[in-house]
């Protein structure tokens, strides 16, 4: 056995997040870790790769017993940790990342060339000869970004390799690249513990199945003698079957908003339509465009050329606050950066956009007696509406940002990723929230990354290549159409 | 890059010789005659070496609000210890750079492992180190030997020994910095604290280090100052306002105030620039008040020009 965790317990803050729960990785084997957000997974990888200490439990490497102080200690043991976020510095070089820590010297200085070399020929390694060593991290695509993650985990000799939702923040056709990276390391003989919300990788991918809930261990499973249904019982004890909820049934409402020919330095001559009632999807791989759409609407990156219309009549929107008061309402694609202030309260969070266009101290109060409600109303589970919401979960803060541009009475409601990072559960109870907006009277826009959520939750979709609009689907197309469009393969 | 910012404060530094030399000429002086140029050097030595210290602390996401009265306090220990003698130069300096070191620990240590904000921590301590100075001090003490003084005075042509030192320090600084797993490390700390913890950097440590650095290089200052003075003075660092002017010059430089990016060339040419615009006014015996507007100005400009590109930068990316 290569790594076992044996009987591990954590509590933070007298709150136990991980009670006794254990697990064993081979060499060559992907065992995948599952469960709902809240569940411990990040916590015990965190364990795993020396980021905390465990209050209970033994770790096991080669059958001897180890402990680690740091992150430091576990790497030198040979355990990697690629993160849930991307843990790179973008001002530095890729080769300046991947040794970082590590940086190899020469008569006590650091040696630039063999540090290039080493890298270069890592990336080789792993396919990657596209990357120079000497790009800055920050100017790569996120795939690219990835990529140089788990070189930098392989600079280390690591033999266990942990993978945070890996593919969080990729592309459907970046996923293939990680899927083959994977199965390069797992010849080598690595132990990769994946953790992933994403069931289909799961299967696609490990040999063994870890389903972990409330801090507890569920069960260990061979992925062979399982489904995706049977999964997801251990994970919710809910069956999958309600995960989308059904599409409008009346025919669309009159156009809320309109795109003629709209245009700016990343989109080219869009034309759209948003009807009240509808959800339309926007597809399209990583960079083509589909948040730079979102933003152009939302007033945050303008557009330059062409018209929008809104209900009928023609409307530059100027700023995000012009955007607001105009009643749309942007969901953004990175909720910890962009969409909530990590520091405030839950009830402050869900007050930002009313408090920033009501002018009155008591037009204020009055609304927020509305957006208690609107809180109930999402079923938001914090300790209370003066909870920090950088301790809830990522359903629930996704839940706060709705309530937010709930109380708006948005008529347009954009999305960028809604679920991204979002456990099962709290997945559906969003959907059903977006699903009811629009049958209220909204136009909604989904862009998603995720083809499956594309296509459950969509009356139309409109799929992006390259800044431009590469073709229009219908409700239900199958993945390859949308694929095909957001490829070019299809044409 | 962070080439281009570096670029950025030298050009204006060119601008800033070119019209003020022509200025001090149509005025009927000299800008770069022997004099003015020693006096130029000498200013920019004593605030480039505290700002090359205050640069490392800065490109780790830190800063160092003592170092002006740590200025102080290191010019009265070298003069008091030396007291005139050739002898205990040594070890007067010596205790120059231990006290130094130990100040920089210090704020290091309050900041890592009491995690109490660098503003506050080196703020506090370089007012601990005030009311020590106003206490013991009512106006300069020691004296420092004929030797000793010639760190201050002496030059090879033009070119004070000082500012050899300076340069000397930046150089060092500069490998340091671009060739050192330490250096490569002050700029993952500053970038983001979490990444290189989670890397395997000892961030603390690192921390700790650039704040001993700082510290030391505020201690050369206080001995050069000495060295300039003959004696200890103990408001010479808060009165030179080499605390503000420091982070100023490193700023000036293109370093990024919140770290992770920037370097020492930038910060040497921050300092020239600062020094230089001290030259035109001074040579043109123009209102001081005036010069304050000008390099208020100045630095207000430099860091817009810097944000204007980042974005334009980002933009395109």
């Amino acid at each position: 056995m290569l790594l076992e965790l044996n009987g591990i317990s954590k509590s933070f803050l007298g709150v136990r997040v991980l009670d006794g729960v254990g697990l064993q990785v081979r060499a060559g084997e992907v065992h995948a870790v599952v469960g709902e957000n809240g569940a411990g997974k990040s916590t015990l990888m965190k364990i795993a790769s020396g980021a905390h200490q465990p209050d209970a439990g033994m770790i096991h490497l080669d059958g001897d017993p180890v402990s680690f102080r740091d992150p430091r200690q576990a790497q030198a043991a040979g355990i990697g940790i690629i993160h849930q976020e991307f843990n790179l510095l973008p001002e530095r070089t890729v080769a300046q990342n991947v040794f970082l820590g590590r940086e190899p010297t020469r008569r006590g200085l650091v040696d630039l060339r063999a540090m290039h070399e080493r890298t270069e020929e890592l990336l080789a390694s792993v396919g990657q000869e596209g990357i120079s060593p000497q790009a800055t991290a920050g100017t790569l695509g996120v795939a690219r970004q990835q990529v140089v993650e788990i070189v930098k985990a392989l600079s280390l000799d690591a033999r266990v390799l942990i993978m945070d939702e890996p593919t969080a923040s990729l592309a459907d056709h970046e996923v293939e690249l990680l899927y083959a990276l994977v199965r390069r390391l797992q010849e080598r003989g690595i132990g990769i513990l994946y953790v992933s919300h994403r069931l289909k990788e799961v299967f696609d991918l490990s040999s063994r199945i870890t389903v972990l809930k409330d801090g507890k261990l569920v069960t260990t499973l061979d992925t062979a003698a399982t489904s995706p249904e049977a999964l997801v019982r251990h994970m919710v004890g809910r069956e999958l079957a309600h995960y989308y909820p059904p599409r409008a049934t009346a025919t669309p409402g009159p156009a809320r908003l309109a795109l003629k020919a709209a245009g700016n330095r990343k989109l080219h001559a869009i034309d759209l339509e948003l009807r009240a009632g509808e959800v339309v999807g926007i597809g399209g791989l990583q960079g083509s465009g589909r948040s730079s759409l979102a933003r152009a609407i939302f007033g945050v990156n303008r557009f330059s050329t062409g018209e929008m219309f809104l209900d009928g009549s023609p409307l530059h929107v100027r700023s995000p606050r012009h955007a607001v008061r105009a009643g749309i309402a942007y969901v953004t694609e990175d909720r910890k950066a962009e969409g909530l202030v990590l520091g405030q309260s839950v009830l402050d969070n869900a007050m930002l956009a009313l408090r920033a266009v009501t002018p009155t101290v008591a037009g204020r109060a009055a609304r927020a007696v509305g957006i208690r409600e609107l809180l109930a109303g999402v079923q938001v589970h914090a300790a209370g509406e003066r909870q920090e919401v950088r301790f809830l979960s990522g359903g629930n803060q996704q839940k706060v940002i709705l309530a937010r541009w709930l109380a708006m009475k948005p008529r347009i409601l954009l999305f960028d990723e809604p679920t991204r990072g979002i456990d099962v559960g709290a997945k559906a109870a969003i959907h059903d929230l977006i699903r009811r907006l629009a049958d209220d009277g909204a136009a909604v826009l989904m862009i998603s990354s995720e083809l499956p959520e594309l296509i459950g939750m969509s009356d139309r979709i409109v799929v992006l290549r390259d800044g431009r609009v590469a073709g229009e689907l219908p409700a239900g197309p199958p993945e390859e159409s949308v694929v095909g469009l957001a490829t070019g393969a299809g044409s | 890059m962070s080439g281009m910012r570096e670029r950025g404060v030298w050009v204006a530094l060119a601008a800033t010789l070119t019209i003020g030399g022509l200025l001090v000429y149509a005025d009927g002086g000299a800008l770069f005659g022997q004099s003015s140029t020693v006096s130029m050097l000498q200013r920019a030595a004593g605030l480039g070496i505290v700002a090359i210290g205050q640069t490392f602390a800065i490109l780790a996401g830190s800063l160092d609000l003592s170092v002006g009265f740590v200025i102080s306090l290191t010019s009265l220990i070298a003069a008091e210890t030396m007291a005139g003698s050739n002898g205990m130069v040594a070890p007067a300096i010596l205790a120059v750079l231990a006290v130094s070191a130990g100040i920089g620990l210090v704020n290091g240590l309050l900041i890592t492992k009491l995690r109490i904000n660098a503003f506050i921590a080196t703020l506090g301590v370089g007012l601990v180190i005030k009311g020590y100075l106003e206490h013991g001090y009512a106006g300069p003490a020691g004296s420092v030997p004929a030797s000793f003084q010639r760190l201050g005075y002496d030059r090879i042509g033009p070119i004070p020994m000082s500012f050899l030192l300076m340069v000397a320090v930046a150089v060092v600084s500069w490998v340091v910095l671009k060739r050192t797993r330490f250096g490569h490390h002050v700029l993952a700390v500053g970038g983001d604290v979490d990444v290189a913890r989670l890397s395997g950097v000892r961030t603390d440590r690192v921390l700790i280090r650039t704040h001993v650095i700082c510290s030391l290089c505020a201690g050369i200052a206080g001995l050069y100052l000495a060295s300039r003075l003959g004696a200890g003075a103990p408001r010479v660092g808060a009165e030179g306002g080499y605390d503000l002017e420091s982070i100023a010059a490193v700023v000036l430089g293109g370093t990024v105030l919140a770290g992770g990016r920037g370097g020492v060339a930038g910060t040497v040419g921050g300092v020239a620039l600062l020094a230089a615009i001290d030259s035109v006014f001074n040579q043109l015996a123009i209102d001081p008040f005036f010069k304050q507007v000008v390099r208020g100005t100045v630095i207000i400009a430099a860091v817009a020009v810097y944000a204007l590109r980042l974005r334009r930068k980002e933009a395109l990316a």
